[in-house]
């Protein structure tokens, strides 16, 4: 069993806290400092950020939530001028204005430590080649693997997002060893290596590390069948790093969080009472190092317990997440993209032949994610003719894709047959069964 | 003279098309003329009934979603030819057809013909003057 880290990845439980004590003190000074967002919230509180004594004192601390960084958008809450901000990546928030975020050249250089311990975690070495098919662009996905590739000094292979075929081939031609993609993807691209006759189980793939997305268990004996390889877990998003947050070991009990840099609690989504060893809560993670946005107990939103106890398999000491479990808002995760039904309501309710009843049917074919959305037709204006309901279809589908940034279908149903609800309206049907 | 066609969309979904002439036979509304269209998943059934509007009311009180149409019905004479006629007295005029569907008159020698077209007051005044004859709602409600 091989590290990237060694020292800290192994470190003894009271090592560790010593590290997060005092980079604890030290991000709570400077987000003081540097962000009035966080200064205002602190006198609120009356907590003096020069009086800290304990790692447990976090729980005196705000939250922070997506909508915060919305709220800013686009750099109001960096605490650096946009000068030292070497970096910008943005993901969708709920309103369709994005979340932004910025990272300094140290920020980079966390990011690769971190990426480059999971690659490590996941049993990757300098010789590996890494063939990353998470997208490259505004998407943490792909740079993020990217970056860890590079400092662990393995051969990564660009190739980004699609185009299956070159993806095959270059599986092939090039060797890969490891494939870095999300999980439902690595299924797809089986499904079309066997319609080519490609061998999937002839490559020199050992490993996978796939997320973005949530998985089972069940995917991951398709996925570890299909390719012959082991199939792990990686964890991350773009408001605390990207990927690289916490990371499988082949063990596959947990996902080894690097607690150094960010440090996890999990909370009753309810109450923000901070839940112990193994409940099963909302996952809060501080950044503790991070210089151009770092964020005090960010909300993901993400369903999870932890163990702080040692791997059995891997030895190394960091606390343990387990696979994401759900969520805690109606954020769904289609083909590694953010979507929260109420952007696909503001679309709509700038449609004036549909009415603003709609619900979203997800399912899983042939391994991709496909997203319908159900609207009913408005009494007053739907049309006798054939030709314009189908114009209307086009319209409803080309704006709801512009807005989102992926496919989805439409179709369109009879007035008053979604069925109303007087309290929150069940605007999701999930039947993927992750 | 146009008269009144009802439009109902429909979804493709079993019974449904059954739940609809349940409800206008349970209110004695007789059919004189349909035909539906489809596509995958929806339907558009188009009605010409003995009383549309109060067809119209009980559906809308079923939540069915449905809307009206003016469409002109011509007779035709039940020979080979008939149709081409009128079609040809469109095209002529540059008149286009959305859609129509045909049926025989109970008496038996005319044909007649729902024609859905773009103008359809234009299409009334080139068939006037050209002695087409045209069924008035009246008409309708007894044939």
């Amino acid at each position: 069993m091989d590290y990237f880290n060694r020292t800290v990845e192994t470190a003894s439980s009271s090592s560790l806290k010593d590290i997060q004590y005092g980079r604890l003190k030290d991000l709570v000074r400077y987000v003081a400092r540097r962000m009035p967002f966080y200064s205002r919230a602190m006198a609120e509180k009356k907590i003096d950020p020069e009086k800290f004594s304990s790692v447990e004192d976090i729980k005196y601390l705000p939250f922070t939530v997506k909508s915060d960084l919305r709220d800013h958008y686009p750099f109001d809450l960096f605490a650096v001028p946009l000068s030292e901000v070497v970096e910008l990546h943005a993901s969708s928030g709920t309103t369709g204005k994005l979340t932004v975020v910025g990272y300094t050249r140290n920020d980079i250089r966390i990011w690769s430590e971190v990426m480059a311990r999971s690659l490590v975690c996941s049993g990757a070495t300098r010789g590996d080649i890494i063939q990353n098919a998470y997208g490259y662009g505004l998407f943490t996905g792909g740079l993020g693997i990217h970056y860890g590739a590079l400092e662990l000094g393995a051969s990564v292979i660009p190739i980004s997002s699609g185009g299956t075929q070159r993806q095959l081939m270059l599986m092939k031609d090039f060797g890969s060893t490891i494939m870095t993609c999300t999980p439902s993807y690595s299924l797809f691209m089986a499904e079309e290596a066997r319609e080519k006759g490609f061998d999937t189980k002839g490559t020199r793939l050992r490993v996978g590390i796939f997320g973005a997305e949530p998985w089972t268990e069940g995917m991951r004996e398709q996925i570890e069948k299909e390719w012959n390889i082991t199939a792990l877990d990686i964890y991350g998003l773009s408001e605390i790093i990207g990927p690289g947050v916490a990371m499988e070991c082949p063990g596959k009990e947990g996902l080894h969080l690097w607690a150094d840099h960010f440090l996890p609690e999990v909370v009753d989504p309810a109450t923000g009472e901070v839940l112990g060893e193994g409940e099963e809560g909302e996952l809060v993670i501080t950044t503790l190092t991070k210089e151009a946005l770092p964020l005090l107990r960010y909300r993901t939103g993400d369903i999870v317990s932890i163990s702080w106890q040692p791997c059995p398999h891997c030895k190394r000491t960091m606390p343990r997440i387990s696979k994401i479990k759900g969520r805690i808002d109606d954020m769904l995760i289609i083909r590694g993209v953010n979507i929260f039904p109420s952007q696909i309501e503001t679309v709509l309710m700038s449609i004036p032949e549909v009415a603003p009843h709609y619900q979203i049917i997800v399912t899983r074919e042939k391994h991709l994610d496909r997203l319908e959305v159900q609207v009913e037709v408005a009494e007053k204006v739907f049309s006798d003719e054939i030709k314009k309901l189908e114009e209307l279809e086009a319209k409803v589908v080309s704006e709801i894709e512009s807005a989102l940034g992926i496919s989805v279908n439409v179709r369109l149903v009879e007035p008053k047959s979604i069925e109303r609800s007087l309290g929150k309206a069940k605007r999701v049907i999930d039947q993927r069964k992750i | 003279m146009s008269i009144m066609q009802l439009s109902v969309f429909l979804e493709n979904k079993l019974g449904r098309l059954k739940e609809v002439l349940n409800i206008l036979s349970n209110n004695n509304i007789n059919i004189r003329a349909l035909s539906l269209a489809e596509k995958s998943s929806y339907g558009m059934l188009r009605l010409i009934v003995c009383d549309s509007e109060k067809a119209m009311e009980i559906l809308r009180k079923e939540n069915i979603a449905v809307n009206t149409a003016s469409v002109i019905a011509v007779g035709v004479s039940d020979k080979p030819g008939g149709l081409l006629e009128i079609v040809s007295l469109l095209e002529k005029n540059s008149i286009n057809v959305e859609y129509l569907y045909a049926f025989v008159d109970k008496s038996g020698d005319k044909a007649v013909v729902v024609l859905r077209v773009e103008d359809v007051s234009r299409a009334e005044r080139i068939f006037s003057e050209n002695g087409v004859k045209m069924l008035s709602e009246k008409d309708v409600k007894s044939f």
